[in-house]
């Protein structure tokens, strides 16, 4: 049985429709996040679902029962805020009892509870503090705390780490997917940094606008997005666009970019990737999808023609990164950036020689920017 | 705005001088008064006819305190200003604590259960703090005769609820307002309701925008004189009406050094109030000017 | 807009019948915020908005001594506009009213100027120039009258100096008498905008500053270009609160001059008291009640409406 489902939630705030039509199921002990840019509906939809705000339309079920007009403390559900909203007059420990008393859980159980917590999270020796006593993690670490005494059906995590510093936030995120993997939760996670969604979630769902464009895995997220907003959301640095003309070559494709004032720049479309759709798009307009690692500077050991297609450029910026370095080359009309290993040697000016790795291409219709190929 | 680095010349010195004596000038204007009224207060009668203003007080005396508080005539009374005095706590008192309560409330569920119309609400209750008194005299006279406590009271305690209430409600509002609502949604998941989460949360961390409330509500109680005049009897008048009684009183010899006792004693009150706590008194007379 | 209820729901888990609920909670707690600004919301309906049509339809009638009804349609008004005494108030009002608020916005401006110069014993100085704001305008009135008495006060007391040709007696001249209301009341209220203008400036970018001198500004042209321009609302809420105080003005004339001489500084607040509890001319002074109230709101409803408008586009 789905631990959440969610079935055609709307949520209509006068004329401005915030939700449009939502619907996702997760499993129990699923890792679920909500991703997309600010506006686009995602911690409406989390409000939606802890009931601190009523949807228009639609259901929302939590272990098969429907608690779509249940008050927020009747679901089993747990919250940790961006802001973590610890109350600010408790200790540390009254703010991770103050749910289980408000459920009359007596008092030796609620002291257990929160010792179980505090030990799980490393936080016994701060239990008598006052959050304004607390560092930015310290705090978080509470406000998960708060969450984890409880032990509700279904803990919901809104933004949680984006007030930490950038350091924190990595150690914090390895520490919420150990808990995780030890405590097997269900977990709805809102953010809006996609590196975030990519290590944590289970199952990804990308939001605009009120609708979800994808729901899927990491990996078919990252790897297949159906379209181009999700395509460039996904990914840093983001998916290179690059205008093209698909043309037919000998009852196979190829790409055409323009390249003005310079020789005309022509990509195969690998073959094992031909989609039906193709044929009625010939000699129009497309857009070519290419991730930064998807180039690789020419090499040795990667002599093989299947392995990509050769394309040789002008370097316009260099930015090593440590681990890598990222170029910034013209490619017909526009800039694209490419990963290549720390170890190019290639300075701004010089022309340097790529392959393009077209085996992991992706092709979108430059009108509707869905997904062709 | 200070971080002005000056030059030390003659010249911005002699600004730098000038600065001071303008604002030690300024600072006289307003203190001068206060210390004519106190030193004026303890002299003798002859000393004040005899002396000038500033003229310290040769012979002080607390006669003058003595018979205002106790003795001087308040119109057909002459009982000085000290029941009244206590007439004032007893009005004051009951009405700050009243009005700050239901103005607490009313700051909570307005900004952190807001519903349909619950702005047209604030507006509704923050209209009320302009309108000139004046209006509602003639009504609140007629009112408090049909509920039995015209002149009492109790009539005077309603009457600075009512009118108390929109102010305390915009001071606790615009401290709501800025509590995260976060805060309210966390105690609704862990389950606490309306009332629960006001007590436990909502109220603990609300101490700074209560003493400016209190405050606030204090010092306008104590130094209202129009509601006191116009809804009070010769045994429930508060301290300002008596005083301005016993000054216009005009049997006798004009007794100044006692009107100034009795001046000081229906100020005394505020003043301490303002000493002791004038960071939250500036922030309650400001709390208008500022957004919420 | 979260009390529209649910679209009409043709899902197939249709909501149960009386637990549908547009708020998912419970009834009660649904409903206890209303519950609880009801009180409030009523008193508010009746003793503020109920009150002003009240008095408004006793300013309709003939009541003298106690509220009659039989109405005589805008005749307290024309009465009021043909009463001298009235004229004088609300001549006065004007006087004291812009006197009042401009000197207060000099004074306060100019004094919170002056303290921002990191000037030591800022505190104690504050303190001082804000103090008379605690007091009552019966006290207030009080010591200025004391003050102002030409016998014993300042004329006196200067005379006494070898000034003997000193005059300072405003308070017994007829003509001069408003200006002594105009006196005490700065005295009161201009430290409060002192406090609103220093709270002001100390809300100020420090970066503005700094960009200004390096721009070459002098510091009085800074003030004058920089800083004054960014306390616009401050002067605009300043002169809100000091034009209230003004109109509402009744307590520091009765205490300071009763009025008096004569009826030379009666301003709308004392001559509707007058009229409405001691002369026994309920319905004219309900008439002038009225028209205090429109005064305020001429100032009121366009100050409403830009804070609104710009706390929405906030």
């Amino acid at each position: 049985m789905a631990a959440l489902e969610i079935h055609n939630v709307r949520k209509e705030f006068g004329n401005e429709r915030v939700l449009k039509d939502v619907s996702i199921s997760i499993d129990s002990g699923e890792f679920l996040i909500l991703v997309g840019p600010s506006g686009c509906g995602k911690s409406t939809l989390m409000n939606a679902i802890a009931g601190l705000e009523p949807v228009t339309s639609g259901n929302i079920y939590i272990d098969g029962e429907d608690v779509t007009w249940r008050t927020p403390a009747d679901r089993d559900i747990a919250m940790v805020f961006q802001s973590y909203a610890l109350y600010p007059s408790m200790t540390v420990r009254q703010n991770i009892s103050f749910g289980l008393e408000m459920r009359k859980v007596p008092k030796p159980e609620r002291e257990a509870a929160v010792e179980r917590v505090a030990d799980l999270l490393q936080i016994t020796h701060l239990l008598e503090r006052k959050p304004a006593q607390l560092s930015g993690g310290q705090r978080q670490r509470v406000a998960m705390g708060r969450a984890l005494a409880r032990e509700p059906k279904v803990y919901l995590f809104d933004e949680p780490l984006s007030n930490l510093d950038a350091k924190l936030r990595v150690d914090m995120r390895t520490e919420i997917k150990k808990l995780h993997q030890r405590l097997g939760t269900t977990i709805v996670y809102v953010t809006h940094d996609q590196v975030e969604a990519m290590t944590l979630a289970d199952c990804i769902a990308v939001m605009r606008d009120g609708h979800i464009l994808q729901l899927g895995t990491p990996d078919e997220v990252y790897n297949n997005p159906v379209d181009m907003f999700v395509a460039g959301f996904m990914g840093s640095p983001s998916m290179n666009f690059i205008r093209a003309t698909l043309e037919d070559n000998n009852g196979g494709y190829q790409l055409r970019i323009a390249t003005p004032g310079e020789e005309e720049l022509v990509l195969p479309w690998p073959e094992a990737r031909i989609a039906p759709d193709m044929a009625e798009r010939l000699n129009q307009p497309v857009i070519l999808g290419l991730r930064p690692e998807h180039f690789s500077e020419e090499d040795e050991r990667l002599t093989s023609q299947a392995e990509g297609t050769l394309l040789s450029t002008n370097v316009a910026v260099v930015e090593p990164t440590g681990a890598d370095i990222l170029l910034r080359l013209p490619l017909g009309e526009q800039e694209v950036t490419a990963r290549v290993g720390p170890k190019c040697a290639v300075a701004a000016g010089e022309r340097l020689a790529l392959r393009v790795d077209m085996g992991r291409a992706i092709l979108f219709d430059a009108k509707t920017e869905q997904r062709i190929a | 705005m200070a971080n002005v680095i000056r030059r030390q010349t003659p010249a911005a010195r002699l600004g730098r001088g000038l600065l001071y004596g303008v604002l030690i000038l300024a600072a006289l204007f307003y203190i001068l008064p206060l210390v004519v009224m106190l030193m004026t207060s303890v002299k003798p009668l002859s000393e004040i006819s005899a002396g000038s203003l500033l003229s310290f007080p040769q012979n002080p005396t607390l006669a003058p305190w003595t018979k205002a508080w106790g003795e001087a005539c308040t119109g057909m009374r002459c009982e000085g200003v000290g029941g009244y005095f206590w007439n004032s706590f007893a009005i004051v008192i009951p009405a700050v604590l009243i009005s700050t309560t239901i103005g607490a409330l009313n700051g909570y569920a307005l900004t952190k259960w807001r519903f349909k119309g619950s702005e047209l609400v604030f507006a509704l209750m923050l209209f009320g703090c302009f309108i000139p008194f004046q209006v509602m005299l003639l009504p609140m006279a007629q009112t408090l005769g049909w509920l039995g406590i015209s002149s009492s009271r109790a009539g005077l305690i309603l009457v600075h609820v009512v009118f108390g209430i929109a102010f305390t409600t915009l001071f606790f509002r615009n401290f709501y307002v800025g509590i995260p609502n976060e805060l309210v949604s966390a105690a609704k998941l862990d389950g606490a309701g309306f009332f629960r989460i006001f007590w436990r949360i909502i109220l603990p961390i609300s101490a700074p925008i209560i003493v400016v409330s209190v405050i606030w509500q204090f010092t306008q109680i104590w130094n209202d004189f129009l509601f006191g005049v116009a809804f009070s009897a010769h045994n429930t008048q508060p301290v300002t009406v008596a005083l301005n009684n016993l000054v216009n009183t005009s049997t006798g010899v004009r007794e100044y050094n006692v009107d100034m006792a009795a001046a000081m004693i229906a100020a005394l009150p505020t003043l301490v109030v303002y000493v002791l706590a004038g960071k939250y008194f500036v922030r309650g007379l400001t709390a208008g000017s500022v957004k919420g | 807009m979260r009390d529209s209820l649910p679209m009409k729901n043709t899902s197939a888990t249709p909501l149960g019948a009386g637990a549908k609920r547009s708020t998912p909670s419970g009834s009660l707690q649904a409903w206890l915020p209303r519950l609880v600004l009801a009180p409030s919301v009523a008193i508010s309906l009746f003793f503020v908005y109920g009150f002003m049509l009240w008095t408004f339809v006793l300013s309709l009638t003939s009541s003298r001594m106690l509220p009659s009804y039989d109405f005589v349609g805008f005749g307290q008004y024309s009465r009021l506009m043909a009463n001298e005494r009235w004229w004088v108030a609300s001549t006065n009002l004007m006087i004291f009213g812009v006197l009042f608020v401009l000197i207060c916005l000099v004074i306060g401006s100019l004094l919170a100027i002056l303290l921002d110069q990191k000037i030591r014993q800022e505190g104690a100085l504050r303190t001082i120039y804000l103090y008379p704001m605690a007091l009552s305008f019966i006290v207030t009135g009080v010591v200025w009258k004391w003050l102002l008495n030409p016998q014993l006060g300042i004329q006196a007391m200067v005379q006494s100096w070898g000034f003997e040709s000193f005059r300072f007696d405003w308070i017994t001249d007829p003509d001069m008498a408003i200006y002594t209301l105009v006196i005490a009341a700065v005295w009161q209220a201009s430290g409060f905008v002192m406090a609103l203008f220093l709270a002001g400036l100390r809300g100020i970018d420090d970066s503005i500053v700094k960009a200004a001198q390096l721009d070459g500004a002098s510091l009085p042209r800074i003030y004058w270009r920089v800083v004054m321009p960014c306390l616009r609302p401050v002067v605009f809420s300043a002169v809100m609160i000091l034009a209230h105080i003004a109109i509402k003005s009744f307590d520091l004339v009765v205490a300071l001059t009763g009025g008096g001489p004569g009826y030379a500084t009666d301003l709308p607040a004392t001559f509707m008291y007058a009229h409405a509890f001691t002369r026994a001319q309920i319905g004219l002074g309900s008439a002038s009640a009225m028209l205090m109230l429109g005064g305020v709101l001429a100032i009121l409803i366009p100050y409403l409406y830009s804070e609104l408008r710009s706390r929405k586009h906030g």
